[in-house]
């Protein structure tokens, strides 16, 4: 028997080291994620400060950053970190993404030396946790209307207003603050213990229960003019930090789509149904072929995605393509996934609900299908229809 | 100290696994091979040991035997933070046994020491696919060094080393000095997954491929036809039969037990 991916020669597109780094990925996740995992769901718990300093000593933390303790890998070993970690669980995946690829990265592109300096470090090695504030209650695929403001006040600056739907918040050593200036819109480095910054763990979710979401609220933050970041100015910013977290995504909601698959098709292999086994009929032999393919081709549009990212020449509208086609098809595949194993699957005996419920945030978190729909729509017609 | 860490590539023990036809040897055509994940416990002895005595310029050479996918096994080893790789590759190697691996080992192991000296030869406990762990013993006694097996504890001071050994009965500490041959068991340590950086230093580092004739042994001696054992036969198991199922009438737990029972389980 042939496992899904292995139908498409996936790994023959991939070097050595990117192999490698996908193994070591696999295995930290078999050794340390799978068999906690659905005891994290179930509790809304994660040992999120525990696991940081360990994914940070196998390097995932900030791995396709240059300098700082950062890795320094290419970007498809990053995706491919992020299908290993998604496999295992969104929720996991998330806390890579936000650390690296928000935080860090905001840090890594926009910061200062000092800022660099300060932080890089430590939230390579996973012992500072970051977390990213753009989004708020009112203000989501529109984040230009935020409200977060933050004034001057002779050198320094006064930061006012709350975020939310915050990944990490609570746990967060160090948070990327985007607010309203009298300049547009400007990113802030925020201590988590400064007087005024208080985040609140958001409870009773039915999806990514193996993350810390939050809201943060800040009043009166006073910060030194050294808190800003120098080189982001307008939405670009932050948006520059979404297109490098969705490219993540692109290749995780695959991880989760796989492991679902694999799950099924071991299920269906073993499970009894008038005699013979599920594996055996025609319907289950039709839906796991369309599910193969359909993962298959989006694996195919993530490692194309991934050497368009390291030649430099990936543009936003196509990482669109990719979160918006690879997300939807993984949770159609969740989907289908759960009509196989149907009660058994909406058990934490097996991950396949738990992606699906996963799925549902992924769906909409960090741009929206809809959202990317409109930035394709847009590349294709000329015609911004946002609003 | 320098450290010479010997690894074998095995089939994945998690595949398909079997001998070929022709002549009884393992069928490596459609199978997954890795580092055998005991070696991975003697890598990680050599790397701690080495790391612990800092300051000093200390080694470790990962050595295997093996035909070319072998050369994956020294990858992962250099990985996982290892200095350098030697690969014995001959064609003349197919099908050789335990006695004939220890002599390319041990000439291997000579001639990395020429170039500069080692201390210690680690071995992990027995390789995953043969399991007959007598490849660090046969290699003490071509070096003419002294061995200590089944390690599970390990402390280096100086140039002696001190290894605590744990037997069904009892559990000894012993102490030798360098040189020696040692081999260790998965209770010695925690791997350390290869760490990106690691992964990506791997690449740079010196792996030397070295020939029958590079070492001086003639290829008589090695092989399936110089092999003092050899499988004559083999057959797969009989896939296992079906489970008793037992369906609770109100009296499942004493049926149980009475299973149980009967099989001298209790």
């Amino acid at each position: 028997m042939t496992a899904p991916l292995d139908l498409f020669a996936i790994d023959g597109l991939l070097d050595d080291e990117e192999r490698g780094i996908r193994d070591t990925v696999r295995r930290f996740c078999d050794d340390r994620i799978r068999p906690e995992i659905a005891g994290w769901f179930e509790d809304a718990s994660v040992p999120a400060r525990e696991l940081s300093v360990e994914l940070g000593r196998v390097g995932l933390l900030g791995m396709h950053l240059h300098g700082y303790g950062c890795a320094g890998t290419n970007a498809v070993s990053y995706g491919l970190a992020c299908v290993e970690l998604e496999a295992a669980d969104s929720g996991i995946r998330s806390l890579v993404s936000v650390q690296g690829s928000l935080a860090m990265f905001a840090i890594w592109r926009y910061g200062s030396d000092e800022q660099k300096e300060e932080w890089l470090p430590q939230m390579a090695r996973g012992e500072a946790i970051g977390c990213f504030g753009l989004t708020e209650a009112d203000y989501g695929s529109d984040p230009g209307g935020m409200r977060t403001r933050a004034k001057r006040d002779g050198d320094d600056w006064v930061l006012s207003g709350s975020k939310m739907w915050i990944t990490n918040g609570s746990v967060a050593d160090v948070a990327v603050v985007w607010a309203r200036t009298d300049d547009g819109i400007r990113g802030f480095v925020v201590p988590t213990d400064s007087a005024g910054f208080s985040a609140t763990e958001i409870d009773h979710k039915m999806s990514l229960r193996a993350s810390v979401t939050s809201g943060l609220s800040f009043e009166d933050l006073r910060l030194p003019a050294s808190a800003l970041l120098p080189e982001a100015r307008g939405l670009s910013g932050p948006l520059g930090c979404l297109s490098e977290a969705r490219f993540g995504i692109v290749f995780g909601a695959l991880g989760a789509a796989r492991d679902c698959l694999e799950t099924t098709i071991a299920y269906a292999g073993e499970r009894q149904v008038f005699g013979k086994p599920l594996t055996a009929y025609q319907l289950t032999q039709a839906k796991l072929a369309d599910m193969t393919l359909e993962l298959g081709k989006g694996m195919l549009l993530a490692l194309h995605l991934g050497r368009l990212k390291d030649a430099g020449t990936l543009r936003p509208e196509q990482v669109s393509l990719g979160k918006l086609n690879n997300v939807r098809e993984a949770i159609a595949i969740a989907r289908e996934c759960r009509t196989i194993l149907a009660a058994s699957g909406i058990t934490l005996d097996y991950p396949v609900m738990r992606h699906a419920n996963n799925l549902e945030s992924v769906l909409t978190y960090e741009g929206t299908s809809e959202v990317h729909q409109l930035v394709i729509g847009q590349a294709l017609t000329g015609e911004s229809a946002f609003r | 100290m320098n450290i010479v860490v010997c690894v074998k590539y095995v089939p994945d023990a998690t595949g398909d696994r079997r001998f070929n036809d022709a002549d009884h040897t393992v069928d490596r055509v459609g199978v997954d091979g890795l580092l055998s994940e005991l070696d991975e416990y003697a890598v990680e002895e050599a790397l701690k040991i080495v790391e612990a005595s800092d300051g000093s310029e200390g080694e470790v050479t990962v050595l295997t035997v093996g035909p070319e996918q072998a050369a994956d096994a020294i990858r992962k080893s250099l990985q996982m933070g290892a200095h350098k790789g030697v690969h014995v590759l001959d064609d003349a190697i197919h099908g050789s046994d335990a006695a004939a691996t220890s002599l390319l080992l041990a000439e291997a192991i000579k001639k990395v020491g020429a170039e500069s000296a080692w201390d210690l030869v680690i071995c992990g406990m027995a390789s995953t696919d043969g399991s007959m762990s007598v490849v660090p013993a046969m290699l003490a006694e071509r070096l003419g060094v002294a061995q200590v097996t089944f390690g599970s504890e390990i402390s280096v001071t100086g140039d002696m080393v001190s290894i605590r050994r744990d037997g069904d009965t009892a559990t000894e500490t012993v102490e030798a000095s360098t040189p020696l041959v040692l081999s260790v068991t998965d209770q010695s340590n925690e791997p350390r997954y290869p760490s990106f950086k690691g992964i990506m230093a791997a690449k740079k580092k010196p792996v030397e491929t070295w020939s029958l004739a590079d070492l001086g042994v003639p290829a008589e001696q090695v092989g399936l036809a110089a092999a003092w054992t050899k499988v004559d036969a083999s057959a797969a198991r009989p896939p296992r039969e079906a489970g008793t199922i037992v369906t609770d009438e109100g009296d499942g737990a004493a049926r149980l037990v009475e299973f149980l029972a009967g099989q001298k389980f209790i």
